[in-house]
């Protein structure tokens, strides 16, 4: 009896001494840290901006040739209308040619035919707010359309990487033995050959496109977390907590997955967000090369192509406006990777 | 030391033959019929399966694999299919232009990133510090590509200082009229990440206790940071060379394609847009090889810079 009324008091009591979890101690150091929260802020927008995109909300039309060819930025002001002026037209009377032109009793005819087909020839803007590309599309709508599939590509591509990392160094790490090895043994195969011939390899063989860049990253990628979690299984697989769970008959996969994962996924979640910044710009490169997403769709890698030739011309916009979106963003994510670590892990606070 | 170089060599083999598997696998599972590449588009199927036949793919799986096998081990890896050219003579062909522009660069980065790193690992904290930390934070966010294009407009385009690009036979003419812009460019871009590594490197050893102790002994800044604290940081630094090392054969493929250099990165890349599979195949697996030798050197140089390490 008294054991029943003596519950609940022990219950709050055990409940009040309960130290705060890991995570929200993190999320209260991260919310002290102040350039953290800017930087978590600017990378919230960005991603709001890519779902906006990706739902079709904004840019959608970032294929409409809406200014004139290289259209300048509205704040430069229109081009000097210094064009059609080398070609002087003809200017006597037209020559009436209508009894040898073999062709002359048709054009009745096909100017009937083409009467059916309408073209409106859009009135070009001669100034758009970031300024146009090579045929007049709004470059402020291609960083947009960019943006999300760059920023799409990167955490795709992390995410790939890291559930490889994961998975294998959590079975490495906390098997040992022969399959242990094994993983041990690819993991020296795929460091053998540099990053980026591997990168190229696997190019060579998936083809182009937004899956294949994912996929060439995310298998290129995953063996420094692997690393990592595989450090972190050895050491954890051993300790009190897990051997009490096998003791409650938690079976391998329970053990690996319920017990020793949520203990090391701040690594993990470091580890992601490090890794999204080193694949977008992997993927730049790999888009600039052409290697990277087909032909119909703009990344900031593709614009980066373009604009290098727009440059020696002078038409100096696209360049800026795919550096600065890349700049923010990657500026802002790699600041709050550097926060996160910093509330995650605090011994690591100073070093770098 | 004998006995640990013959280990160190004999576990080389599995990762070798690791590194031959997948890249056999890799090309067999995922890439095209080679015999449709080579035979072209307009070749019927009779053709295809000559070239099949010629190329040994209608064998069993194994036996491919030891002609594959074979081929590395006598260097035979017959010819590019995109330009007829040994890929061995490709090979030989290319490295000088690559090492010519990517010797520099390491030197010079070298050079410049440990200075600087221990310059501002030595006023940490400071304003100094703590500005050019953020400013490297920014530098880095930019795409290497923008540096480069950006640089080679202006320098090269706008102020006429270098040549936009370009290549000769001689050294010396690369040397001071086409590689000046290329390695400065490539050495402006890696000091920032270099700098906040070997940064982190030096900080790491002022914060010990002989540090403390060298200074109570009364020696001078000088000595404690050029003797004491440099000494030990080397041997990071050195690790990070190492593992930068091979890349040197790879080239800075981003700057040979802008540059139009004639290197082996560019020719990968080529290789990659032509599907040209043998030369992805041969660079690939030549170029693992000298990674691991020159991951056994750097193990062997260790010895020589801190005579603590025990090679096991």
């Amino acid at each position: 009896m008294s054991a029943v009324i003596g519950a609940p008091h022990i219950d709050t009591r055990q409940r009040a001494e309960r130290s705060e979890s890991v995570w929200r101690a993190a999320a209260k150091r991260f919310a002290k840290d102040r350039v953290g929260m800017v930087s978590l802020v600017i990378v919230a927008c960005f991603l709001l901006l890519v779902a906006a995109a990706a739902l079709g909300l904004v840019a959608s039309g970032w294929q409409t040739e809406t200014g004139v060819p290289n259209a300048p930025p509205g704040f430069v002001g229109p081009d000097a209308a210094a064009q059609n002026q080398a070609i002087v037209g003809p200017t006597g009377p037209n020559v009436d040619i209508s009894a040898v032109d073999p062709l002359a009793p048709r054009y009745a005819e096909w100017a009937e035919a083409a009467k059916k087909y309408k073209t409106t020839e859009a009135a070009r803007a001669t100034t758009l707010p970031f300024g146009g590309d090579r045929l007049g599309r709004d470059v402020l709508a291609k960083a947009v359309k960019g943006a999300e599939i760059s920023i799409f590509v990167g955490v795709s591509a992390a995410l790939l990487a890291t559930l490889i990392g994961t998975v294998l160094g959590a079975i490495s790490g906390y098997f040992g033995g022969k399959a242990g090895d094994f993983l041990e043994w690819v993991y020296n195969v795929f460091t053998a050959i540099p990053g980026i011939l591997l990168i190229f390899a696997f190019a060579a063989v998936f083809g182009r496109g937004i899956g294949s860049v994912v996929l060439i990253l995310g298998l290129a990628g995953w063996t420094g977390i692997y690393r990592l979690i595989r450090a972190e299984f050895i050491k954890h697989s051993v300790r009190d907590y897990v051997r009490s769970a096998e003791a409650i008959g938690a079976g391998n996969v329970s053990r690996m997955f319920r017990h020793i994962l949520p203990n090391v996924s701040h690594v993990v979640l470091v580890q992601l967000s490090i890794h999204v910044v080193g694949f977008i710009k992997s993927e730049v490169i790999l888009s600039y090369l052409g290697l990277g997403v087909g032909v119909d769709q703009v990344s900031w890698g593709t614009m980066l192509a373009e604009a290098q030739s727009e440059l020696i011309l002078g038409y100096w916009w696209q360049l800026a406006a795919a550096t600065a979106f890349m700049a923010v963003f990657v500026t802002a994510f790699s600041l709050m990777t550097d926060a996160l670590r910093d509330a995650l892990d605090p011994k690591l606070r100073g070093l770098e | 030391m004998t006995a640990y170089l013959i280990r160190r060599i004999w576990q080389m083999v599995p990762t070798m033959f690791g590194v031959i598997l997948l890249v056999f696998l890799l090309f067999k599972g995922f890439g095209g019929d080679p015999a449709e590449i080579l035979a072209g588009q307009n070749a019927s199927a009779a053709q295809v399966d000559a070239v099949r036949q010629q190329l040994g793919l209608n064998e069993p799986l194994w036996t491919q694999f030891w002609i594959f096998l074979k081929q590395i081990v006598t260097f035979d890896w017959g010819r590019s299919w995109a330009t007829n050219e040994s890929v061995a003579h490709l090979f030989a062909t290319r490295l000088p232009a690559t090492l010519t522009v990517m010797v520099p660069i390491l030197i010079l980065d070298s050079l410049l990133a440990i200075p600087f790193g221990l310059g501002v690992a030595y006023v940490r904290g400071s304003l100094t510090d703590r500005s050019i930390m953020v400013l490297t934070t920014v530098a880095l966010s930019i795409s290497f590509l923008v540096y480069v294009i950006v640089g080679q407009y202006f320098f090269a385009f706008q102020l006429g200082l270098f040549p936009v690009q370009g290549w000769s036979d001689s050294l010396a003419t690369n040397l001071i009229r086409y590689a000046p812009l290329p390695v400065l460019l490539a050495t402006a871009v890696s000091l920032a990440p270099q700098t906040r590594l070997y940064r982190s490197f030096f900080l790491d050893e002022i914060g010990h206790d002989y540090v403390r102790t060298a200074r109570a002994k009364g020696l001078t800044e000088k000595t404690v940071m050029l003797k004491h604290v440099m000494r030990n940081a080397l041997i990071p630094i050195l690790t990070n060379i190492a593992v930068g090392l091979p890349s040197i054969f790879v080239g800075s493929f981003l700057i040979e394609v802008f540059f139009s250099i004639p290197g082996l990165g560019r020719e990968v890349l080529l290789a990659v847009n032509r599907s040209d599979y043998p030369v992805i195949q041969a660079f690939a697996i030549y170029i693992a090889a000298i990674t691991m030798v020159v991951n056994l050197a750097t193990d062997v140089l260790y010895k020589l810079v801190d005579p603590r390490v025990v090679l096991k």
